[in-house]
């Protein structure tokens, strides 16, 4: 018999208040007002949301081969402790996860650490080189279940390599997530190309080189008919291009990251390589097109690029600074503090944005789900009104890296529950799910 | 001031005061004992992860007659092959009580890394990074004007800025650390700039900068601006499209035989032809152009090492308090 | 708390007596060099030129008098904000071979003379270097002592002795302030 658990008075993200959810054998039992806690352990949630467990559709977990910047472990406690309760962990592993044989490992890592439901991303190309196609098939019917493939990290840049991609991975259903950037356009490229780069004497990464992949790509999926997704839109050139596919009807899906929603190349100024990453920070006016496209649907989900590194890849030169960011433990509040402070969006949408439509891309299919009686209990309850100090060293990520250390952010997780066990509760890391080891 | 990183953020008070001491260090190069005490006792560290000779010795020369100990450090370690880590030299450099520390780097921003960072107590000189910026050189450039032009004006140099004057810089702005901190000082200064350029070799973003862009080199030299600052340009630049060839370079932009003959007949009767050296003769500046009466190529040289005197002193010399003492108010 | 201990005709008198002892001490004016130390030093050395010229008509004050910037020679810089150079300006004959009376307002330390000595021996080789000083206070650190005295005060080390020269302070007096 396991625990139960009822959680009392939330709001949920439709605005209802009052709410009580019974969570028992891993499902959510019961739904109503004023639910008996008979045997349940009882979570106060007055004054806090309830929302559908967290997707993120852009992590790296950086294991197998990188453990020293992250591992499965770390980087689930890490989604967990951020309200998620499924990670799609990237492919640039070493070695990438290009064959059934590593998407199985990092999937059985996550089963292991129970955290979050791991879904392995499978590399588009043989070791992202580019060159020849992964065993996208044998990866798709692997126990992972690999429905996302990526080169993330590296573009596929060769057309005929895309467009045999974006077409073969129509017969499971699959996406192609791609990495917007033209390489040769951005060689030695350091930061976004503009104003800022002009007074550093640093080498430019212009909005061109990602706008010129995309409306290729949006081209190529409309005239094969494939689903494509694009990772980290940094750009306003990029959602006008997005938003111009979605109207001609292309099945196109696109994603942002929270701290293109919120940070400026201004940063780089204080030449603090923990403001370097790919896509890099762009312009205020890029970050207003942002939040705008977020809000109104043409960017459709918030995707983190959780990207951590060892202290030795940032405490170094600018140039030879490793790209990306944390972001597993800051996302919910960044865009809190970016989106729904601002009245650009709700919580209705947050949900869609963080969890129904990453679930969706994914096609994971008990994630993302309502919240009913009979669906899996993976939930995330937040208090909005809390307020806290980033502080990267109190982080459950290996990665100290965070470009909101001292930051004051609303919004805390207060509970996760991940099949319906609480992986987070009270704000603090809790237990893995109990049948972590199984399986 | 603690650190001299760039000159987008010296103040005209600042760098006025840098050049006013620089007048008072020349003196002290024209005297039988070139030396002086001031830094006795304190150690220079000359960091240099990209060869420079030029830009080294003169660091060298300005310590050691300010009597400092000076600590030349060749860190090998490019973008290829990475040596020993910015920190850990930073730390042995901190570890060996390093007063100052002069760096050059291949890395743009990486003085500025190294002075915002706790590795390292000294004060940070920058002599040089990247594609970013090299205020000791802009600082002896603004030297080398204010004394020229206050000559003629038959006026002293001290205290004067540099209104009035009009500089043309003229290459490889894209690329060029000179270039950047120029306009910053020399605008600074009072100073009006036009920067001269093939459009492939200004950088993307540069619309805000506090000057005149052109494309047009005869066009520029026919206004007689009071000098012309010639840029080093890499010939293999052509190899990455930035222009077709050296020739069509050397015969666009370089400051040939041609518009040395027409500077001499034109309203630029004191145009002086300014290089940061080392020059490409035949590419952006010809011989007869180099070693003609208008270059200023040696004075800046000799230049070069009382500014750098004046850096070092200005960051060295006093300590962070300002209250002063009975016996400085007594002797004052 | 302050005190007013010499005025505009007392600093006048006592110039013009160290004016006579340096004539008398150099038996004449010849090769006569004043190096007055910055600020208040200088306008001393020039004032004293010009007593000098009063009474031997051949000498040109202004060929006689300099000034001597001691900023960098001094063993306190540390110890003080940065302090930029001032300029150093020589008589047109220089200083070699000379006879170099250098010109301060007060002598207190000992450490400015110091520095100005060590100045000295790196822009020149003067045939004697003597010390010329309006208010003479004590508490000295280093072996040296003035050569002419305009007025000697005993002070303690608490009070400050402030010199006001017209060309710098619009006022001529010397003032010495008790302890807060």
């Amino acid at each position: 018999m396991t625990t139960t658990y009822l959680i009392k008075g939330a709001t949920t993200a439709a605005g209802e208040t009052g709410v009580d959810v019974l969570v028992a054998d891993g499902r959510i039992a019961e739904r109503g007002r004023s639910l008996s806690s008979a045997g349940a352990v009882v979570v106060d949630a007055d004054g806090l949301v309830l929302l559908p467990g967290m997707v993120d559709i852009h992590t790296h977990l950086r294991e197998p081969g990188r453990e020293d910047a992250e591992t499965v472990e770390t980087g689930t406690r890490a989604a967990a402790m951020g309200g998620y309760t499924s990670v799609h962990a990237m492919a640039n592993s070493m070695p990438v996860a290009d064959t059934a044989g590593v998407v199985e490992q990092v999937y059985a890592l996550g089963r292991r650490a129970g955290w979050v439901d791991v879904r392995p991303v499978g590399a588009v190309t043989v070791g992202l080189a580019g060159e020849r196609l992964a065993e996208l098939g044998a990866m798709a019917q692997s126990r992972a279940g690999v429905r996302v493939f990526s080169d993330d990290g590296i573009c596929v840049s060769d057309p005929v390599l895309m467009r045999r991609a974006l077409e073969y991975v129509k017969a499971f259903d699959g996406v192609v997530a791609q990495h917007a950037q033209e390489p040769r356009l951005t060689e030695g490229a350091q930061m976004n190309e503009g104003a800022v780069s002009a007074v550093l004497g640093l080498a430019g990464w212009p909005a061109v080189a990602e706008e010129s992949i995309i409306a290729r790509d949006v081209l190529l999926a409309q005239h094969v008919g494939s689903r494509l997704h694009v990772c980290h839109v940094s750009t306003a050139g990029s959602v006008e291009i997005i938003r111009w596919a979605k109207q001609r009807g292309v099945n196109v899906t696109a994603e942002v990251t929270p701290h293109h929603l919120l940070l400026t190349d201004e940063l780089v100024r204080s030449w603090n390589p923990v403001y370097k990453v790919n896509p890099p920070l762009r312009t205020n006016e890029d970050v207003t097109a942002l939040r705008e496209a977020l809000a109104d649907g043409t960017i459709d989900v918030v995707g983190t690029d959780h990207a951590p590194h060892p202290s030795e890849h940032k405490e170094c030169e600018w140039a030879q600074a490793a790209m990306g960011m944390t972001g597993l433990e800051t996302a919910l509040s960044v865009v809190q503090h970016a989106m729904i402070e601002t009245g650009l969006m709700d919580w209705a949408r947050f949900a869609e944005a963080t969890s129904i439509l990453p679930a969706q891309i994914g096609r994971v299919q008990t994630q993302g789900r309502p919240l009913a009686a009979g669906e899996m209990a993976n939930l995330t309850l937040v208090d909005p009104a809390a307020r806290w100090t980033v502080d990267p060293h109190k982080m459950a990520t290996k990665g100290r890296n965070s470009p909101f250390a001292g930051l004051e952010l609303p919004g805390a997780v207060v509970a996760t529950f991940f099949a319906g066990h609480p992986t987070v509760l009270e704000g603090r890391l809790n237990t893995p799910h109990p049948d972590a080891q199984g399986d | 001031m603690k650190h001299l990183l760039s000159t987008e953020n010296l103040s005209a008070a600042d760098a006025i005061r840098i050049l006013d001491t620089a007048e008072e260090m020349a003196l002290v190069g024209e005297r039988e004992v070139k030396k002086l005490p001031a830094l006795r006792g304190r150690t220079v560290v000359n960091l240099f992860f990209e060869d420079s000779t030029r830009t080294r010795i003169s660091f060298e020369a300005a310590a050691k007659r300010l009597s400092a100990d000076v600590i030349n450090f060749a860190a090998k370690g490019s973008s290829v092959s990475k040596g020993e880590s910015l920190k850990d030299t930073a730390q042995t450099l901190e570890a060996m009580s390093a007063d100052a520390v002069v760096i050059r780097h291949w890395a743009s921003g990486a003085p500025a890394r190294l002075a915002a960072s706790d590795w390292i107590d000294a004060a940070v000189v920058n002599a040089g990074d990247g594609t970013h910026e090299h205020p000791t050189q802009a600082l002896l450039d603004a030297f080398t004007l204010r004394r020229h032009w206050s000559q003629i004006a038959g006026r002293a140099s001290l205290g004067e800025d540099l209104r009035g004057l009009r500089i043309a810089i003229v290459g490889d702005v894209l690329h060029s650390r000179v270039a950047r901190s120029n306009l910053w000082l020399l605008t600074t200064l009072g100073a009006e700039v036009t920067l001269v350029a093939p459009p492939t070799l200004l950088p993307v973003g540069i619309a805000d900068w506090p000057c005149r862009v052109s494309f047009d080199l005869d066009e520029v030299l026919a206004t007689g601006p009071h000098a012309i600052m010639m840029l080093r340009v890499q010939g293999e630049r052509m190899n990455a499209a930035f222009f077709p060839s050296a020739r069509e370079y050397a015969r666009t932009w370089g400051f040939d035989d041609d518009r040395l003959a027409a500077l001499e007949v034109s309203a630029g009767k004191d145009t002086i032809i300014m290089h940061p050296g080392p020059m490409n003769r035949g590419l952006e500046i010809s011989s007869a152009a180099a070693d003609s009466p208008r270059s200023t190529v040696l004075a800046q040289v000799r230049n070069g090492v009382s500014v750098r005197m004046a850096v070092l002193y200005l960051l060295l010399s006093g300590d962070d308090s300002t209250q002063p003492t009975p016996a400085q108010e007594a002797t004052v | 708390m302050f005190r007013t201990v010499l005025g505009e005709a007392d600093i006048d008198r006592a110039l013009t007596r160290i004016a006579h002892e340096i004539l008398e001490a150099n038996k004449g004016s010849q090769d006569l060099v004043l190096l007055g130390i910055p600020r208040r030093g200088f306008p001393l050395a020039q004032r004293l030129a010009r007593k000098i010229a009063r009474t031997d008509p051949a000498v040109n004050p202004d060929a006689m008098v300099g000034r001597l910037d001691v900023t960098m020679f001094r063993d306190d810089l540390r110890k003080h904000p940065t302090r930029p150079p001032g300029p150093t300006k020589l008589p047109p004959a220089g200083i070699d071979d000379k006879v170099v009376v250098l010109v301060d307002d007060v002598l207190y330390s000992g450490r400015t003379i110091r520095a100005a000595l060590d100045a000295i021996v790196d822009i020149g080789r003067p045939r004697v270097v003597r010390l010329a000083v309006l208010v003479d206070r004590g508490h000295r650190e280093l072996p040296i002592r003035a050569d002419h005295v305009g007025k000697n005060l005993p002070t303690s080390s608490a009070e400050k002795v402030r010199v006001r020269i017209t060309e710098v302070d619009s006022v001529d007096e010397v003032v010495i302030e008790g302890p807060a």
